[in-house]
């Protein structure tokens, strides 16, 4: 393929996921105030369209249309730098994530990059600066709070995130993110959730813990920090923090799909193997999509069924128990595959 | 001039002006700003290592350096408060100490640079995945690394101990 060609493909396949990201993330939203409704015993939003499904489109008009207000003694500069920073890392996660197969022999991947997983990883650990630099640009106390919160929560579980994936490293053999798609097809229990069980567990509380999701949401902390790092915030800057958590939630999502349950496959139907037609690899996406999204409502649902921890536990728990927990799987996973060998 | 020549010349003179703005900063005396200067002077360096085909190493240099350790200097820059530093001046044990570390590191750039530069250097060893780099460090470069590992080790029970409360 030429230079140019190459672009235009990889432009337009950016594109393709840059929308589908955020139309995910305003359906999250709508999901997000339904389901808690539904747990609670309430309605929740039913008035903008049928169902209330044109909420998220009022609520980005409002928040659109509202007065750009900062107050006065905030720093300036990174009062308004933090929020585009925070929306960053989830939308460029998206990058390395194989979302289909192939359509018509064009791998459904933005970037197929040979260490995708440590891109991954390097991107995210990158997400902390959004609500680091929120709290200090505020100049206030709650924010502040939130934001020593947040770098120290965030670093703590990044560790245990990283070592998690170890073991899958060694099961698969490569960092890129399509080949370790390729090794779990073959049969629903070749999906590392049933090889790597403790894995699983682990990567999915770091993320939790990454994206700010109860029980794990420390920096906001509504009764502790009225919101945390986003109370001074107002209009479309607070509506970028907002979004930018669902698309960290999401990309959190697609991660752990693509690691854990299978990527695009399903065992049955031969669907496992790479796209022969182009419906097969249109339906490989479809698979892909349903998948997070039941991943995202996970996410959703676990918010409203928890209470929240308390800042020492979350420190201890971090550290003195899933931190062994993920160095002792690593070493066991190395261990067994030595003594198979 | 092909892509990768632009590109080399983007993320060198981000390096170079960003390191500048780390330590030289006309605007602002604010040490968040330098931080934050060095963030995208580490980020230009992955660039460089990306445009050398060291894709790990651009990786691991984001991860480690713009994602933790910044992130820590963040931490203690916004723990501290910052009101001493943007009014302090140029002292002289200061000046001197960074005197002296400019005069090694260009000691070590000048001898480096006098040995030449090999002709010819081949990225496929490094390209793309991380088994290359694994097994030189495991191999040829392998006292180096667990002297490394004792470093670090024992930096971490040092903290541990610093850490601790005294037993009364």
């Amino acid at each position: 393929m030429s230079w140019s060609g190459f672009i235009v493909i990889t432009l337009l396949k950016a594109a393709a996921v840059l929308a589908g990201m955020l139309s995910l993330a305003a359906a999250a939203i709508y999901w997000e105030r339904r389901i808690c409704a539904f747990i609670q015993g309430r309605v929740g939003p039913n008035r903008a369209g049928p169902f209330g499904l044109l909420q998220p489109m009022a609520d980005a008009v409002k928040t659109l249309l509202k007065e750009d207000y900062a107050p006065g003694r905030v720093r300036k500069f990174y009062f308004s730098l933090a929020p585009a920073v925070a929306m960053f890392p989830g939308l460029a996660i998206l990058a390395v994530i194989p979302f289909g197969s192939n359509l018509n022999g064009c791998p459904m991947v933005v970037a197929d990059l040979n260490i995708g997983l440590l891109y991954a990883l390097a991107v995210n650990s990158v997400g902390v600066y959004g609500i680091v630099l929120a709290g200090y640009a505020s100049n206030s106390k709650y924010p502040f709070m939130g934001g020593i919160r947040s770098s120290a929560q965030i670093i703590s579980y990044e560790v245990t995130m990283g070592l998690s994936v170890v073991p899958l490293l060694l099961l698969a053999g490569s960092l890129n993110l399509g080949r370790i798609v390729e090794c779990q097809s073959g049969g629903l229990f070749h999906w590392m959730i049933f090889r790597q069980p403790l894995a699983f567990a682990l990567f999915v509380i770091a993320s939790f813990a990454e994206t700010n999701r109860l029980p794990f949401d420390l920096p906001e902390a509504e009764q502790e920090l009225v919101g945390g790092y986003n109370v001074e915030y107002g209009s479309m800057r607070f509506a970028m923090f907002f979004l930018g958590e669902y698309a960290n939630m999401i990309a959190a999502a697609a991660m752990i799909v693509t690691l854990f349950l299978g990527g695009w496959t399903l065992p049955w139907f031969g669907l496992d193997q790479q796209a022969a037609t182009f419906w097969t690899g249109a339906l490989h996406i479809a698979i892909f999509l349903a998948k997070v999204k039941l991943v995202v409502l996970g996410f959703i649902w676990t918010r409203w069924m928890w209470p929240r921890f308390r800042y020492d536990q979350l420190m201890s728990l971090g550290w003195r128990k899933l931190l062994p927990l993920a160095l002792a799987n690593m070493v066991l996973t190395a261990f067994v595959l030595w003594a198979r060998a | 001039m092909s892509l990768q020549d632009w590109l080399f010349w983007l993320f060198a003179l981000q390096a170079v002006f960003c390191a500048l703005m780390v330590v030289a900063n006309p605007f602002s005396r604010n040490p968040l700003a330098s931080a934050l200067f060095l963030i995208l002077c580490i980020l230009a360096l992955a660039g460089l290592y990306v445009l050398l085909e060291a894709f790990f190493l651009a990786a691991v240099q984001v991860l480690v350096y713009a994602g933790a350790v910044i992130v820590l200097f963040l931490f203690v820059i916004m723990a501290l408060g910052l009101q001493v530093e943007e009014r302090q001046r140029f002292r002289k044990p200061v000046l001197i100490g960074g005197i002296a570390a400019c005069a090694t590191i260009g000691a070590i750039l000048a001898a480096t640079l006098a040995t030449g530069i090999p002709k010819n250097v081949s990225g496929t060893s490094m390209e793309g995945s991380a088994e290359a780099l694994g097994r030189l460090l495991f191999t040829k470069y392998v006292l180096p690394f667990e002297i490394m590992s004792a470093l670090l080790l024992a930096a971490i029970v040092g903290v541990v101990l610093f850490g601790k409360k005294e037993k009364r």
